[in-house]
């Protein structure tokens, strides 16, 4: 589903990614750590075509992003560190706007079962503006999958969120897995990470450090180099960006 | 048709936001107005003079109430970064620019609607000209204005000092739609046809369609992170 072949990065004088090879199957859950600065981000942004590469190449259902990227885009759903949200818009003007830009057929209609499952609709009509950090974020994940993306990318996605809302993330995630979506996940809280991941990656200084299946034998290995590489310290902690 | 709907829809949302908030026409407004005011003060408003430099004190108004709404235009979209879900959403990026041409073309347009008879009455002008070919100069000269506008709003909306920058990117290029703006008013407003009427229109009708073209050809490469 997703093929990175020697994928790099430069940014002002630094190779964030320093050639990645990746191949993730359909429907595979992959989490990423890597310390703060490891490229995660940078490479999340490059999948969801708001960077271009500096070199190699990127697939995206076998067709290569760059040749194709306007039809790419529509595949992928994208949970960033921004929330990209009006704040002006009500939460049921901003799904249904988002649903409009992804071409979703019957936008309201989509948009008030999201606001259901993420638990907004109490608040459908009111604007982003008034929401807490935790509810712009429940929006936000709303909004990255108004079009039932066969790919989803999520950047730290529990942050903001509370435990109540961690859970109902949880679930969503759980749901987007059994229905066959190939998730990329960047966290930095190891057991949030693994608990649903088939796959962990970590990444360091722009490279892949290591890239185990989750397995009740390999977990162990996963959880040591995770101490080394990420650090304990990072574990749990939001981080801000 | 999924590109004329998409402009639609983003054209729809400039809409609602700004009218939810109407920040951005209010401040237009009270600027273009105090334009006008300041120049009432500073001339006599009913000699001679004035009644000849109107077409340009209005333009002068209307231009820089216009830079404000066009810095403000790429402002809303960095508001938690909405412009980059915009740029990854399956849409043309020359879709998001015409998108911004019509709603900034619509708002300075409803500020010129509001602010035009305000100025003929402070400056007590009776126009001889007929009213058709006032709202095609006014609607030329805004389209050529915003077209530029907006695609150099959208160039300096990526950096740090977008607002300084803009006017000082923006007035330079639009030196041209000024004075043809200014002539052609004069013109229509006298009700008189002059010979470099049809030169200045031919000027502003080629930049209107230079700033339309050019845009869409190089807006894929303008939005980029
Ligand atoms: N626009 C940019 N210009 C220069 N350097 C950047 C830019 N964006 C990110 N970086 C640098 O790239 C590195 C990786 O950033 P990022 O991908 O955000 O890391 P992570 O998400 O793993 O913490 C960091 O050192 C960061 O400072
Ligand atoms: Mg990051």
């Amino acid at each position: 589903m997703i093929v990175l072949r020697g994928l790099r990065k430069r940014l002002g004088a630094r190779d964030v990614l320093a050639g990645i090879d990746l191949e993730v199957p359909r429907g595979q859950f992959v989490t990423i750590f890597g310390p703060n600065g490891a490229g995660k981000t940078t490479l999340l942004r490059i999948l969801s075509g708001l960077m271009r590469p500096s070199g190699g190449d990127v697939y995206l259902g076998g067709a290569r992003l760059e040749d194709d990227s306007v039809a790419l885009r529509a595949m992928v759903g994208v949970v960033s560190h921004h929330t990209y949200l009006y704040d002006d818009l009500t939460a049921l003007e901003n799904l249904v706007f988002y649903g409009k830009m992804y071409g979703v057929k019957d936008a309201p209609e989509r948009a008030r079962r999201l606001l259901e499952e993420v638990g907004l609709s109490v608040f459908a009509h009111d604007p982003v503006r008034t929401f807490s950090r935790g509810m712009q974020q429940k929006l936000a994940i709303a909004r990255a999958v108004i079009h039932e993306p066969e790919v989803l990318l999520a950047d730290e996605p529990y942050t903001g969120l509370d435990r109540r809302a961690g859970e109902v993330l949880t679930g969503l995630l759980r749901r987007f897995k059994e229905r066959g979506v190939t998730i990329l996940m960047v966290n930095h809280d190891f057991d949030q990470g693994v608990a649903l991941a088939d796959r962990v990656i970590i990444l360091a200084g722009g490279r892949v450090a290591l890239d185990e299946l989750v397995t009740s034998e390999s977990l162990r290995l996963i959880r040591e180099r995770y101490e080394e590489l990420v650090g304990g310290k990072y574990a749990g902690v939001d981080q801000k960006q | 048709m999924s590109f004329l709907s998409k402009v639609l829809a983003l054209v729809e949302k400039d809409f609602r936001a700004e009218f939810r908030t109407k920040e951005m026409l209010s401040v237009m407004l009270i600027f273009a107005l105090l334009v006008v005011v300041i120049f009432g003060f500073a001339f006599n408003p009913t000699s001679q003079v004035t009644r000849k430099i109107f077409p340009g004190i209005l333009w002068v108004a209307f231009f820089f109430a216009g830079v404000l709404g066009l810095n403000h235009s790429f402002t809303r979209e960095r508001y938690n970064q909405a412009l980059h879900g915009l740029m990854i959403a399956p849409v043309d990026r020359s879709a998001l620019y015409f998108s911004k041409v019509l709603s900034n073309m619509a708002f300075m347009l409803i500020v010129e609607l509001v602010a035009t008879p305000v100025f003929l009455v402070f400056f007590d002008y009776s126009p001889a000209g007929r009213l058709p070919g006032l709202v095609s100069v006014v609607l030329l000269a805004t389209f050529g204005f915003v077209a530029v506008g907006t695609f150099l709003a959208a160039l300096a909306a990526n950096t740090r000092t977008s607002q300084i920058l803009l006017p000082i990117l923006l007035f330079p290029v639009v030196v041209p739609v000024v004075i043809a703006a200014v002539q052609l008013t004069a013109a229509t407003l006298a009700g008189s046809s002059t010979a470099s009427f049809a030169a200045w229109l031919r000027v502003l009708v080629v930049y209107d369609i230079i700033f339309l073209v050019v845009p869409f050809l190089l807006f894929d490469y303008l939005l980029e992170v």
